[in-house]
């Protein structure tokens, strides 16, 4: 086991991930977070507390979008849905889907199939805590990286949340 | 999570978790159902063929809506038109639909077990819509969720199910599931049409005074009176019986409570319940029938996943 990022760490990506959205989205005019669930919710809660600190609470526009009915291994695993929550429209917004690692892509595709059945963004960029780049098996790439990390398909990252787990912390197994 | 079972044959085979899945897991496609595409890609590589041997409205336009919104490939199938009527056998007819490589079949047949048969002869997932006067789960589990999503709970609640509950498959179901989660269950109807020994087979109460019954309850199933099933008059009229179990609003209003009226459906108007009932502020008969797509999707998408 190999710890990426220690509590300190990921308190300070998430302060840097925050304001890379902010650099591009000045005052987040036309700008909406989408958290994935269900533990994307656990950095875009984060990411979207800290915005509230630098531009106006009101502003920030934050939903969370459930994937399950939208993967593409219903025959092999059935995953239990979580609430998908969207109280604005997205119709012309600028989206940003934040998850918490990038692996293959699937999880992405899926996320912008669900996203494009609420309507159509002007456009969407990614967000994601953890990059295992060269994992790839889909074409796409983040926008916003914490940390991109080279791993093995047989390695597993895992984030621990505090809410959920009871210290934060990310490591490769 | 996962269902215990392969195949939605009964409700009598399912397990407590087994229900609360498919209750939860209906509640997410109902919030689907509100959002501007109705429609997800979940079952868009599985083929379903519903196959009625027997009339019915709802549950075979609710099942195929249920299907098409998951984005499954659908087959319909009516005995009237097809071989069966040149004498080709069950097994037959649906070997042949299975090798142009079917996944699924949704099943309504007037013998009672037939879908048990299917499910031991052949490799597809069987969803039973109702066999003869066994069981029709998929009702069941709409009833439930209906129940539950107007008066907050299962557990303690006091159901009545009133009618025809001898030849009733809805009636079956629902005391199957209702007991098994906790709901307190008394059947009412004539003598003629209440099985003799329920109270020994199952946990039920038998009450003969319909206007007991609904005084005891919070909730009150009625059922349809099954004159196509019935070989022998069981009652004299059905004026006779609307004058001794319809339920009218008179009946409604002499209660000292509120009431839930639900109805499978078809209903018979003026013979099991009054039209002000029926379409009356205690009714949730629509509701039940809302309800069917989003219980429908979730027990067709539990059952897609076949392979251990």
């Amino acid at each position: 086991m190999k710890s990426i990022l220690t509590e300190q760490q990921v308190a300070l990506t998430v302060k840097r991930l925050a304001h890379q959205i902010l650099e591009n989205h000045l005052q987040l005019e036309d700008t909406v977070l989408i958290g994935i669930q269900p533990r994307g919710v656990f950095l875009s809660d984060r990411v979207a507390a800290e915005l509230q600190q630098l531009v106006a609470p009101e502003k920030v526009k934050y939903g969370k979008l459930d994937i399950t009915f939208y993967r593409d291994d219903v025959r092999k695993e059935l995953h239990v849905a979580n609430k998908t929550d969207i109280p604005f429209t997205i119709e012309n917004k600028k989206v940003v889907i934040i998850d918490d690692v990038l692996w293959t892509g699937r999880t992405i595709r899926a996320s912008l199939d669900a996203l494009l059945d609420f309507g159509r963004p002007a456009k969407v960029e990614l967000c994601v805590l953890i990059d295992r780049r060269f994992s790839r098996e889909l074409p796409i790439q983040a926008d916003y990286t914490g940390r991109s990390i080279d791993t093995f398909v047989s390695q597993k990252v895992k984030v621990y949340w505090k809410e959920k787990d009871n210290r934060e912390e990310v490591v490769l197994l | 999570m996962k269902l215990s079972t392969q195949h939605l044959l009964g409700i009598k085979n399912l397990t407590r978790e087994d229900i609360s899945l498919i209750l939860s897991t209906a509640q997410d496609f109902k919030d689907v159902l509100q959002r501007p595409v109705k429609k997800v890609p979940s079952l868009r590589d599985i083929t379903i063929v519903n196959l009625f041997f027997e009339n019915s409205t709802r549950t075979r336009m609710s099942f195929e809506l249920a299907e098409r919104r998951l984005s499954a490939d659908v087959l319909n199938f009516t005995a009237s038109a097809s071989s069966v009527a040149k004498g080709e056998t069950l097994l037959d007819t649906v070997n042949n639909i299975l090798s142009m490589k079917v996944d699924m079949v949704v099943m309504r047949h007037s013998a009672s077990g037939a879908p048990h048969f299917l499910a031991k002869h052949i490799p597809a997932a069987i969803v039973n819509a109702g066999d003869g006067i066994n069981e029709h789960p998929t009702q069941a589990l709409l009833d439930a969720f209906s129940m539950k999503e107007k008066t907050g709970r299962l557990e303690g609640l006091k159901v009545a199910i009133i009618g025809d509950i001898m030849h009733s498959r809805v009636a079956l179901s629902n005391i199957y599931l209702l007991t098994k989660m906790g709901v307190e269950v008394t059947v009412a109807g004539p003598p003629t049409l209440i099985p003799k020994y329920l109270t020994d087979a199952l946990d039920v109460r038998v009450e003969y005074n319909v206007k007991k019954a609904l005084q005891w309850c919070d909730v009150a199933n009625v059922l349809r009176i099954q004159l196509e099933r019935q070989s022998q008059p069981l009652f004299s009229s059905l004026r006779e019986y609307s004058l001794a179990y319809g339920i009218n609003r008179r009946m409604l209003e002499s209660l000292n409570k509120e009431i839930v009226i639900m109805h499978p459906g078809p209903i018979n108007r003026g013979v099991e319940l009054d039209s002000d009932v029926a379409d009356g502020p205690s009714s949730i008969i629509l509701n039940q029938v809302e309800n069917g797509v989003a219980v429908r999707m979730a027990a067709l998408y539990l059952l897609a996943n076949r392979e251990n």
